[in-house]
């Protein structure tokens, strides 16, 4: 096909600056954020980098104490909010909802645009904060260190969070209106794809718990402005309280982080065995108990603070609790395998992965829920082990399915299949070397954020940082071929994978409104019985 | 599977019964911005919640300090704002009838009397702002509060002013929004069949204003 | 190298061993589904692997199954849940018996105080074989006591006293760690706790050239006057506090407050949160004037003036 002869699409309707910049459009508001999460992916992976760099040697002895204490605190911050929080639900989720539904954009496209500058702004307070001193609190801004005793950019930082929440609460409340209003005729809830619901259910904690996160960290902002004693016990403050507010909000926190990509496993998983999920039901209303369930656990990351130990052991059973939902759909998803007709394209192999590796982060979850061991293990890099598993091994290998999967549609390029399975294979290999040694790390007593430990921990550290390596040169390889298929990759077709799915039935890429014409629904999702 | 052509070409503005392109039709933009406006005010039910609770974790763990701390407002000035804020906001249900009815002179009048209202609400608490500066009971290092429970009464006096301020900044959108609708109604935009940001910011005008009938018992009676 | 991967920690006290068994059952129950789903993965994907002729079988739901795989991991977690709760709830049961050592936490070290007049830094001699009760305050922000080989953590947290108990049983030295970050130095504060022979320690407490922290308290109580309005008897201005450790007190607000470390930090920090029934709040603040190392003096030495019938 000559460029001449590519029909008009939403990346050719319009040129400049302006066009991209002011856009309304949820697809361009779509790759706005690929690329800026993309960049802040390489900075929050760069300090990754350093950290592992640094624990080679027992000795604290690449960076100061103080420089080490910012690279964690720095990583974990950027990796959270300017990644892991906005990337499915901002970049396949802004793409793909409104095409899933049959619509032609979602409700608010100006408050979608809004969201993105919003993300910007914050970002760039954050980065003011990141180059001018950096912060040292820890991700968790526990007081009253990060309101009274910080020698750093507390108040910049701070503010950099604060402002991004409110990109994460405008996306959830342009999703949910957007889910609820405008469906195409015939899609009745129990027939989207469980895309949709899992970015629905994403999108409820995300209007209900980044509030909270708001007040946390304005109070945070108001004592070290003022020194007013919220939370400084010398005035009167409880440091706790900062705790429980602090963690309302990012224990749901990480079910945005990993709902979204269990949504993009259920895509993938159907597609690639050319069967309907099993357990449709199931997997739908899963979504919401670990979103409502999730409220009510926070209280697990507390429970050696001081916090009395009957809450301790309320908090334990809800926790277990929450596990069992995300049990139900790893039992679908391998059971959507059975008599299927499996292909094992690189999204495919994502996907595979995630329902792995999500099954070891989520059964060491349940070591934490379990209080007499969360004892030993709280505060360590078992913890740190147990939530790369879930975001690394589990979101990030979703998102990169998710890119890949819908790569075609989105760009109308199709990548290199070969080079896509290497570099798979190679981020689950470097991944798992990365980050099970720290398992061990913990059990034996490596406190996290140290940057100088016994001796003999150092053969684990030193093959955790071999495996970073190798990860990241896993991540590497992907940003190359991607960036090289805009150019030189196959033309795609309107559905190259043969998949079910309203995003499917219009052309890649799609034009500025989405369908030609409203469609309408007729069938189950994952119709794969009926259509070959 | 089969589709419906669509109408015609995108329209640009709503009004009148023309809807933005990504909606079918006006019927389902008017639900949509309505159904986006009571999730935004849930939203907002969070926000003030965290000031709430630890409002209410130190009012139970110093309820002496919180109790003087509270007689230092001046109540008579709460209560006239109680009922200002409550008047405005049977002004905005008026105003909201108004638009229903098509009467554009009445809703004009009842927007501009709930922007009032509003105003007065905020000159009156501005005033109160000023004698607690005066008094020395702003926190921070000019904070003076006698007696021994000085520290925990600057506690008080942290949230009362977090939680009044951040409910004024909500009231100070509020006539923000207020002027844009009487700009609106002035430029005759809105009719029986098309008065949704009317009905919106309506929504969020009572919402800001039960806000504030929590805060009032909370702060003002604590001790009374 | 490779001789020598450590896998697992010592067990020193009298609670590891019950933790590593549960951890030991959780990780087969981790490692089962983990190799449940790895297998059939891998299975379903070997047998249903696309080949040309054969398609996919539509499978229905089933119920029975869904029931299955929520109820028996309900049923597994219910157990660790039981298991892990119960053995927390005995191990939060401060021993009968235990002695007590105050420990403060500060930005970046650990200072231990022995009542009978030894004091530490970075390190806490304790004796093997007895419940050993630590009282935990921090001089800053928080921290955490975390002693790996006992599989004990627990925050210290400024503003109050937190507690951890343990029972060493092997002698040896064992690293301490701060377990909570707490600013430039947090992976500097480490220390090791020494378990001796009962008789060595012993020895070792003797030893000391420091006074014990009751007589230190004893001065600390002359020089800021205390004495003026306490009297250690009853007196017009100020509540006894002979004999009273232990005990249990009426307040004027109706409330009835243990006579403990808290209660005493607290009156000395911030007298007029709780004042005794049939007194004023006059007693002045002495928050700026005493610090956490201080105010376990005071402590030390308001105990040594006896205590109440109450259990300590």
């Amino acid at each position: 096909m000559t460029h001449a002869d590519v029909p008009e699409n939403y990346l050719t309707a319009s040129w400049g600056w302006r066009s991209w910049l002011l856009t309304r459009d949820h697809k361009r508001i779509a790759l706005l954020y690929l690329i800026s999460i993309t960049l802040f992916f390489i900075v929050g992976g760069f300090f990754a980098l350093l950290i592992r760099l640094e624990l080679l040697t027992p000795a604290g002895d690449l960076v100061q104490a103080e420089t080490y204490n910012k690279l964690f605190t720095m990583h974990g911050l950027i990796m959270i909010f300017f990644f892991l929080i906005p990337s499915i639900p901002s970049v396949l989720g802004n793409f793909l909802i409104p095409l899933m539904i049959g619509a032609r954009d979602l409700a608010f496209p100006r408050l979608n645009l809004l969201s993105w500058y919003i993300y910007i702004i914050g970002g760039v307070f954050t980065l003011a904060a990141v180059v001018t001193g950096g912060v040292d609190t820890g991700w968790t801004f526990y007081t009253p260190y990060s309101s009274t005793y910080a020698n750093s950019n507390v108040i910049l930082t701070a503010l950099g969070v604060f402002i991004t929440g409110f990109s994460s609460i405008l996306t959830g409340l342009n999703f949910i209106v957007t889910i609820h209003k405008m469906r195409a005729p015939g899609l009745t809830w129990f027939r989207l794809p469980l895309f949709v619901w899992a970015h629905y259910a994403t999108s409820l904690i995300m209007v209900l718990g980044t509030p909270v996160l708001a007040i946390s960290i304005t109070l945070i902002l108001l004592e070290r402005a003022f020194h007013i004693g919220i939370f400084d016990p010398k005035l009167g403050g409880d440091p706790l309280l900062f705790q429980h507010l602090f963690w309302f909000y990012s224990h749901p926190a990480v079910y945005i982080m990993i709902l979204p990509g269990m949504g993009v496993v259920s895509e993938i998983v159907t597609c690639y065995s050319r069967k309907k999920i099993f357990g449709y039901t199931f997997v739908a209303l899963s979504s919401l108990a670990i979103a409502a369930l999730g409220f009510m656990v926070w209280g697990h990351h507390m429970f050696v603070s001081g916090q009395s130990p009957f809450a301790g052991m309320v908090f334990s059973m809800l926790s277990f609790l929450v596990a069992i939902p995300s049990g139900i759909k790893v039992f679908n998803w391998t059971a959507t395998l059975y008599k299927g007709s499996i292909s094992f394209d690189a999204p495919m192999l994502y996907a595979l992965g995630f329902i792995g590796l999500f099954t070891i982060g989520g059964l060491t979850g349940l070591f934490l829920a379990t209080l007499a061991v969360d004892v030993h293990v709280h505060d360590t890099y078992f913890v740190i082990a147990h939530f790369h598993y879930i975001m690394v091994g589990g979101a990030v290998m979703a998102y990169f399915g998710g890119i890949h999967f819908w790569w075609p549609k989105i760009t109308g390029r199709l990548y290199p299949e070969v080079w896509a399975r290497i570099a798979a294979l190679i981020v689950f290999i470097g991944f798992n070397l990365t980050f099970f040694p720290q398992f061990l790390l913990g059990y034996l007593g490596m406190p996290r954020r140290y940057h100088a430990y016994p001796e003999e921990f150092q053969v684990w550290n030193v093959m955790s940082t071999a495996g970073a390596s190798i990860l990241g040169l896993g991540y590497l390889i992907p940003i190359i071929y991607l960036l090289w298929s805009l150019r030189y990759g196959r033309v795609a077709t309107a559905n190259p994978w043969n998949a079910m799915g309203l995003e499917w039935e219009t052309p890649s890429p799609p034009p500025e409104t989405n369908f030609a014409a409203t469609p309408i629904v007729k069938e189950e999702a994952y119709s794969y019985d009926i259509h070959t | 599977m089969t589709s419906i052509p669509e109408s015609g070409p995108a329209s640009v503005h709503a009004s009148h019964g023309v809807h933005d392109h990504q909606f079918d039709d006006a019927a389902q933009q008017q639900e949509a911005a309505t159904l986006g406006m009571w999730l935004f005010l849930a939203t907002e039910v969070l926000f003030f919640g965290g000031l709430f609770t630890g409002y209410t974790v130190y009012r139970s763990a110093y309820p002496n300090a919180f109790g003087e701390a509270s007689r230092h407002l001046d109540i008579v000035l709460g209560t006239v704002n109680t009922g200002v804020l409550l008047l405005s906001s049977f002004s905005m249900a008026m105003a909201v009838q108004s638009a229903q009815l098509g009467k554009r002179w009445r809703l004009l009048g009842f927007l501009t009397s709930t922007a009032v209202l509003g105003a007065v609400f905020l000159a009156i608490k501005f005033t109160e702002y000023v004698h607690k500066f005066h008094e020395h009971l702003v926190p921070g290092s000019q904070f003076v509060f006698a007696g021994p429970e000085s520290p925990h009464a600057q506690l008080f006096f942290s949230f009362y002013f977090a939680m009044t301020g951040l409910h004024a900044l909500h009231m100070i959108i509020g006539l923000a929004m207020l002027v844009v609708l009487m700009m609106m109604t002035l430029a005759n935009r809105f009719g029986p069949e098309y008065h949704t940001p009317v009905e919106t910011i309506g929504l969020y005008w009572h919402f800001v204003d039960i806000v504030w009938v929590f805060l009032f018992p909370l702060l003002y009676l604590v001790s009374r | 190298m490779f001789t020598e991967l450590p896998f697992w920690p010592q067990e020193a006290s009298t609670v590891a061993g019950s933790v590593d068994v549960l951890t030991i059952f959780l990780v087969i129950v981790a490692f089962s589904f983990s190799f449940l789903i790895l297998l059939l993965i891998l299975y379903f994907s070997f047998r249903y692997r696309r080949r040309p002729g054969l398609a996919a079988t539509p499978v229905p739901t089933r119920l029975s199954l869904e029931v299955l795989w929520t109820a028996v991991p309900l049923g597994l977690t219910a157990v660790m849940f039981t298991w892990g709760s119960g053995l927390y709830m005995h191990n939060q049961q401060d021993p009968p018996g235990a002695m007590n050592i105050y420990v403060v936490g500060k930005q970046w070290m650990w200072t231990v105080e022995h009542l009978e007049g030894r004091r530490e830094i970075g390190e806490l001699h304790v004796p093997a074989g007895r419940p050993v009760k630590l009282i935990l305050a921090s001089q800053d922000v928080i921290h955490d006591l975390f002693i790996p080989a006992f599989r004990i953590k627990q925050d210290v947290v400024p503003g109050r006293y937190t507690t951890l108990w343990f029972e060493a049983t092997r002698i040896g030295s064992y690293r301490l760690v701060c377990a909570q970050y707490c600013g430039t130095r947090h992976s500097g504060m480490i220390g090791n706790v020494v378990v001796m022979e009962p008789q060595d320690y012993q020895t070792w407490l003797a030893n000391g050239a420091d006074d014990p922290p009751a007589k230190s308290g004893e001065r600390l109580f002359h020089t800021f006057s205390c004495a003026g309005c306490h009297e250690l008897q009853a007196s017009q201005k100020g509540p006894p506090l002979i004999g009273m450790y232990g005990k249990s007190v009426r307040m004027e607000s109706g409330e009835t407050v243990a006579f403990d470390d808290a209660y005493i930090r607290e009156s000395i920090l911030d007298p007029n949160e709780k004042v005794v029934e049939g007194y004023r709040p006059i007693m002045p603040t002495f928050r700026n004037q005493l610090n956490e190392d201080e105010i376990i003096q005071m402590i030390a030495y308001i105990r040594s003036l006896g205590t109440g019938d109450a259990k300590p």
